[in-house]
C-alpha cells in the first residue's frame, strides 16, 4: 500500500510539472499570437483569422492544462499547497511567494477568458484595458516557472524558458516597429491604372 | 422562415478583413481593405434577400472574428439599427 | 419674385414674398405690426403641416409633418433643434432669414415645439458667423416672455449640420454623425427631438397663421409652397431669392441676368451638375430635376460661365469633401482622399483618372456612417457626366479656360 501512495504521488508530481511547461509553451503561443495580430501580421499560409482564432483556441487549451496542473498541485501529497492557493495569492504553504506568483497569474488569467467570452456585452474600452493585463499575466508565469518549478536547472527546461522568452520578446519588438493608427502604407493605396490594391 | 442579413458599423470597422477571409460568399474588401457586405445574399436594408442557411454558419464565424465587433447578425426585416 | 416689393399689409392674399419681404425690419414691433400674434398654440398644428405639403428645407426634403408626428408620439418631453447652421459654403439663405425675418423663424419655433411638446428648445448657428449670432441674440431680447430659447454656437464643420451630428455635439461629443441613431426616437439627453432647418420652421411660422392652403397657394402639388435659393456664379445678381416651389431654373438664371452658363451646380456641394445648354423643362423641384440628375437640396445654384474652367472648380471641391470628412469611416476617409486624387488626374489629363474617379465613387456610396460620401460621389460622377467637352479637352491638354474660383473651400474648424 506504501507503494501504491508513493506510486500515485509521483505520477501526480510529474504530471504537475508536465503540465505546467505544457501551459506556458501555450500561453507563449497565445500571446505571440495576439501580439502581432494587433499590427494586423498576416501572410498567405496565415490569413489574419487564422492567427485569430489561433490566439482564442490556444488560450482556452492553456487554460484546460493549467487546470490540470493547479488539481494536481493540490491533489499531490510531495508538497502543501492548499486549495485556497488556486485562487488567493500567498496563501500556499509551500513556496509561497513563487506559487503565488502563478496564482496571481491565472487569476489575471481568468480576467481575461471571462471579459473575452461577454465582449459583446462590454464596452471596446473596457475590454481593451482588461485585455492589456495579458502584459503582466505572462510575465508571472514565466517567473512561477523559473522560481516554483522543479525542473529549473535542466537543460531542456531551460531552453523551453529562453525560447519562449525569445519569442515574446521578439513579437514586441515587431509590434513596436510598426505603424500606429488609420494609415495606409503608400504601397497598398490603389493606383489610378489599376484601381486594385497591390 | 427567418432571413438572416449582416449589419456593418461603419464607424466601428477597422478594416482588419478578418470577416472577408471567413465568409467570402457575402463580404468582399473594397481596394481600401473595408468590407462591402455585398451581392445577392446579404443584404442592406432595401434588399430582399437573405444569408442562405447553407451559409449562416460562415457568417456566424465572421460575426464572431471581427476584432472591433463591427459586424453583427439581424433579422431581414428588422430596421438597419 | 421678390424684386418687386409686395405690400406688407396683403400678405394673406398675395403669393410672393412670404419669407424675405423687402423692404424690411427685422424688429418685433414691425412683425408685430405686420403679421399680429402667433395663434394659440396646440397639437392640432401637426394636421395642418402635414396637410400642408411641406417638405424640409435643409436639403433632405423630409415631409415635415410625418417628421413632427413621430417625434410627438415618442416618449416623455421632446427637444426641438433649429437648424440654422446653413455648412454648405455657398448658401446664404438661413442667415438671410435669421437676419432679415429672425421673428418668423422664432414664431416657428415656438408653434413647432408647442405642437410636439417640446420643453427644451435649442437655436444652432454656426459660431464662425457672428452677424447672424448677434441678429439672433437682438431677436431673441426683444421677444415677450415665453418658452426659452437656447441660442448655441456650432463649429465650422458641414458635418457638424447632419442632424446626429448636430445632436450629438449638443450631448457635448464631437460634432461627428453617429451610426444608427435617430433622433425623433432618442436624442438630445436620450429624448425624441426634432430637428428643422430654419426655413422649414419660418414657413410653419406662417402655416400657423394662414393654414395649409394657402401654403399650397404656391409650388406643386406634390411639393406645395415657396422655397429660398442662392444664386451664385457668373450672374450679375447673386443673393437669396425666394422662388414657388417648381419655378423654372432658366428663367431664374434670366432674372438673375446669368452670362451663357456652361453647366450649372444645383443644391451645392451635396448636388450634382447639370449642364447649362439647354434647360427646357428643368424646373427648381424634386421633379422637374429628376431626369437632369439633380435634386434641388438645400437652394444653392452656380453658374459657371463657358470661359471659365469648371473641372477645376470639381477638384477643388473633390479636396473640400476630401479634408472635411469625420474620420470616423475607412471608405470615406480613403475614398474621399482617393476620389480627389482620380479628379486631378482627370484635370492633369491622366487617361485613367475618369475610370479611377467613376470607380471609386461608386465604392464609396452608401458605406459610410452618413450620407457625406455619397455626396462625394454625386458630385463627381454628375460632373464626369456633365463636362464630358471639359474632359475631352484636358485630355488632349488643350483647355485654355481661365480659373474662376467660384467654389470656394473654406477650411475646416474644430471639432467641439
Amino acid at each position: 500500500m506504501l507503494a501504491t501512495t508513493l506510486l500515485q504521488s509521483k505520477v501526480l508530481w510529474y504530471v504537475m510539472r508536465a503540465s505546467g511547461l505544457v501551459a506556458l509553451v501555450l500561453l507563449t503561443l497565445t500571446m505571440v499570437a495576439g501580439i502581432v495580430n494587433v499590427r494586423r501580421f498576416a501572410t498567405p499560409r496565415w490569413p489574419r483569422a487564422v492567427i485569430a482564432l489561433l490566439h482564442r483556441n490556444v488560450s482556452l487549451l492553456a487554460v484546460v492544462f493549467l487546470g490540470v496542473h493547479v488539481v494536481t498541485a493540490i491533489l499531490d501529497t510531495y508538497v502543501s499547497v492548499g486549495w485556497l492557493a488556486a485562487i488567493v495569492p500567498l496563501t500556499s504553504h509551500w513556496d509561497r511567494f513563487w506559487v503565488g506568483l502563478g496564482t496571481l497569474s491565472v487569476d489575471v488569467m481568468f480576467a481575461l477568458i471571462i471579459t473575452s467570452l461577454l465582449r459583446s456585452r462590454l464596452s471596446h474600452r473596457t475590454w481593451r484595458a482588461v485585455h492589456w493585463l495579458a502584459y503582466a499575466s505572462w510575465p508571472l508565469a514565466m517567473a512561477h516557472g523559473l522560481g516554483a518549478g522543479t525542473d529549473t536547472g535542466a537543460v531542456w527546461a531551460e531552453a523551453v524558458y529562453a525560447l519562449s522568452a525569445l519569442a515574446v520578446v521578439g513579437a514586441v519588438g515587431w509590434r513596436l516597429r510598426q505603424p500606429t493608427g488609420r494609415t495606409l502604407p503608400t504601397a497598398r493605396r490603389p493606383t489610378l491604372a489599376t484601381g486594385a490594391r497591390s | 422562415m427567418n432571413q438572416f442579413r449582416l449589419v456593418l458599423d461603419p464607424v466601428a470597422c477597422d478594416g482588419h478583413g478578418l470577416c472577408a477571409e471567413l465568409f467570402p460568399e457575402g463580404i468582399e474588401l473594397d481596394d481600401w481593405g473595408f468590407p462591402i457586405i455585398a451581392g445577392p445574399i446579404v443584404a442592406g436594408p432595401t434588399s430582399a434577400g437573405g444569408i442562405p442557411d447553407s451559409l449562416l454558419v460562415h457568417a456566424r464565424r465572421a460575426v464572431s472574428a471581427c476584432p472591433a465587433l463591427a459586424l453583427r447578425m439581424a433579422r431581414a426585416e428588422a430596421p438597419i439599427a | 419674385m421678390t424684386m418687386t416689393a409686395a405690400p406688407l399689409s396683403d400678405l394673406a392674399a398675395c403669393r410672393l414674398p412670404r419669407l424675405l419681404p423687402q423692404p424690411r425690419d427685422p424688429s418685433y414691433a414691425a412683425h408685430w405690426e405686420q403679421l399680429g400674434p402667433l395663434p394659440a398654440p396646440g397639437r392640432g398644428l401637426i394636421d395642418e403641416v402635414l396637410a400642408s405639403g411641406l417638405r424640409g428645407r435643409g436639403g433632405a426634403r423630409f415631409p415635415t409633418g410625418r417628421k413632427m408626428a413621430a417625434v410627438a408620439a415618442g416618449r416623455g418631453p421632446a427637444v426641438l433643434v433649429a437648424n440654422g447652421t446653413e455648412g454648405e459654403p455657398l448658401s446664404a439663405k438661413d442667415r438671410a432669414l435669421l437676419v432679415g425675418n429672425p421673428h418668423l423663424v422664432l414664431d416657428g419655433i415656438a408653434a413647432a415645439a408647442a405642437a410636439v411638446g417640446a420643453d427644451r428648445i435649442l437655436l444652432a448657428v454656426e459660431r464662425a458667423r457672428p452677424d447672424t449670432v448677434v441678429a439672433v441674440r437682438q431677436a431673441l431680447a426683444e421677444r415677450p416672455p415665453g418658452p426659452v430659447i437656447e441660442l448655441l454656437q456650432t463649429p465650422s464643420r458641414y458635418v457638424a449640420g447632419q442632424e446626429t451630428a448636430l445632436v450629438r455635439w449638443i450631448d457635448g461629443g464631437d460634432a461627428k454623425p453617429v451610426f444608427g441613431s435617430r433622433p425623433f426616437l432618442r436624442g438630445v439627453g436620450g429624448r425624441p427631438t426634432l430637428v428643422d432647418n430654419v426655413e422649414t420652421l419660418a414657413h410653419i411660422g406662417l402655416i400657423a397663421r394662414f393654414g395649409a392652403d394657402w401654403f399650397r397657394l404656391l409650388g406643386t402639388d406634390d411639393e406645395p409652397g415657396s422655397a429660398l435659393v442662392t444664386v451664385s456664379g457668373a450672374v450679375r445678381h447673386r443673393g437669396v431669392y425666394e422662388i414657388p416651389v417648381g419655378y423654372s431654373v432658366g428663367a431664374l438664371l434670366d432674372h438673375v441676368e446669368a452670362a451663357p452658363a456652361q453647366a450649372l451646380l444645383i443644391g451645392g456641394y451635396f448636388g450634382a451638375w447639370i449642364p447649362g445648354d439647354d434647360l427646357t423643362g428643368v424646373h427648381l423641384s424634386s421633379a422637374g430635376l429628376a431626369a437632369a440628375g439633380a435634386s434641388p437640396g438645400s437652394g444653392v445654384i452656380v453658374a459657371i460661365p463657358e470661359d471659365a474652367c469648371a473641372l477645376a472648380e470639381v477638384a477643388t471641391v473633390a479636396e473640400w469633401y476630401a479634408s472635411h470628412s469625420a474620420g470616423q469611416c475607412g471608405p470615406c476617409v480613403f475614398g474621399l482622399a482617393d476620389i480627389a486624387r482620380a479628379v486631378r488626374g482627370v484635370l492633369a489629363g491622366d487617361p485613367d483618372g475618369e475610370t479611377a474617379a467613376r470607380r471609386w465613387t461608386a465604392m464609396v456610396r452608401g458605406r459610410g456612417a452618413c450620407h457625406f460620401p455619397d455626396g462625394a460621389a454625386t458630385f463627381v460622377d454628375s460632373a464626369l457626366d456633365t463636362l464630358v467637352a471639359e474632359v475631352a479637352d484636358h485630355r488632349h491638354g488643350r483647355c485654355r479656360r481661365r480659373i474662376g474660383g467660384y467654389l470656394p473651400s473654406p477650411a475646416p474648424g474644430s471639432w467641439r
